[in-house]
């Protein structure tokens, strides 16, 4: 392993977790609920009450990029994978966030901090899951 | 009042993700590319996004009731079942192959990416597939 110092940004790494943070207790201590991305979307289609909040949560995440674009400027983005892939993607994380019941968020911030054990091995296993793939992806299959 | 608190956590949740740089599938791949060149900012994000989230879930959990009077509902499963660990699989491949989590995903639809959006439905379509299939815990 090394470390890729030119793409390390530990300042706006850590000031982009202060907002997550701050998201997620708004969340928590106001509305009770925790902040797990894709429990909110999958319970926005298939469940009938408390609807308007989900689709507020994630109509609040869909417009940052134009609010971000309006005081700061266009975030950065680079999507390498091709569709084939992104299709495969998705697929793969809708179902799996579903079987697994959260996701980075709802597993890995939230459940983390709540110290819950049934987050911590869900982080241990997508984690590995992601880190074998990456490397299947991008040092063993090349 | 349940939708105006829900769409400012959306927005304070999806500027922590552009200011980290996570909305950047680039950027996650270089995080998760543990055996190339290791880019750790992401570790930082979620360390101080659990430490403030830490604290919050400890006042939640001593309390019956939001600070607006509403019932608190915190996750009650504490199972470690086969769903959870195969589910966990599945996503991280996902997650390694494009290098988009949900949160993201939702964000770089709504930022008018082609590839965004056509995540976006994929992922939805994950999500029927799980509920039309009924898969037991």
């Amino acid at each position: 392993m090394m470390l890729n110092w030119a793409e390390f940004t530990p300042i706006s790494a850590a000031i982009g977790g202060i907002f997550i943070g701050i998201a997620v207790t708004v969340f928590i201590l106001f509305s009770g609920r925790i902040a797990g991305i894709s429990g909110i979307l999958a319970n926005a289609l298939t469940l009938h009450s408390g609807l308007g909040w989900r689709i507020a949560f994630i109509a609040g995440l869909m417009i940052t990029p134009w609010l971000y674009s309006f005081f700061v400027s266009e975030p950065l983005v680079t999507i390498a994978a091709g569709y084939p892939l992104i299709i495969i993607a998705g697929l793969l994380v809708g179902l799996g966030t579903r079987m697994a019941n959260g996701c980075t968020s709802g597993h890995g911030i939230c459940g983390l901090a709540r110290l819950s054990k049934r987050s911590l091995i869900a982080v241990m296993v997508f984690m590995v899951s992601a880190f074998f793939t990456v490397w299947m992806m991008r040092h063993a299959l090349v | 009042m349940a939708i105006i608190i829900a769409l400012i956590s959306g927005v304070l949740f999806g500027f922590g993700l552009i200011i980290a740089g996570m909305s950047n599938p680039q950027k996650i791949l270089g995080f998760l590319d543990i055996s190339g060149n290791w880019d750790p900012s992401l570790l930082i994000t979620m360390a101080v996004a659990m430490a403030i989230s830490a604290v919050a879930f400890f006042i939640a959990k001593k309390r019956q009731n939001t600070f607006l009077g509403d019932k608190m509902v915190l996750p009650t499963h504490s199972q470690i079942d086969k769903s959870l660990v195969i589910g966990s699989l599945l996503f991280g491949v996902g997650w390694g192959l494009a290098g988009i989590c949900p949160g993201p995903g939702i964000l770089l639809a709504g930022a008018g990416y082609m590839k965004g959006v056509t995540f976006l439905v994929s992922m939805i379509f994950g999500m029927m597939i799980h509920t039309k299939l009924n898969i037991k815990k």
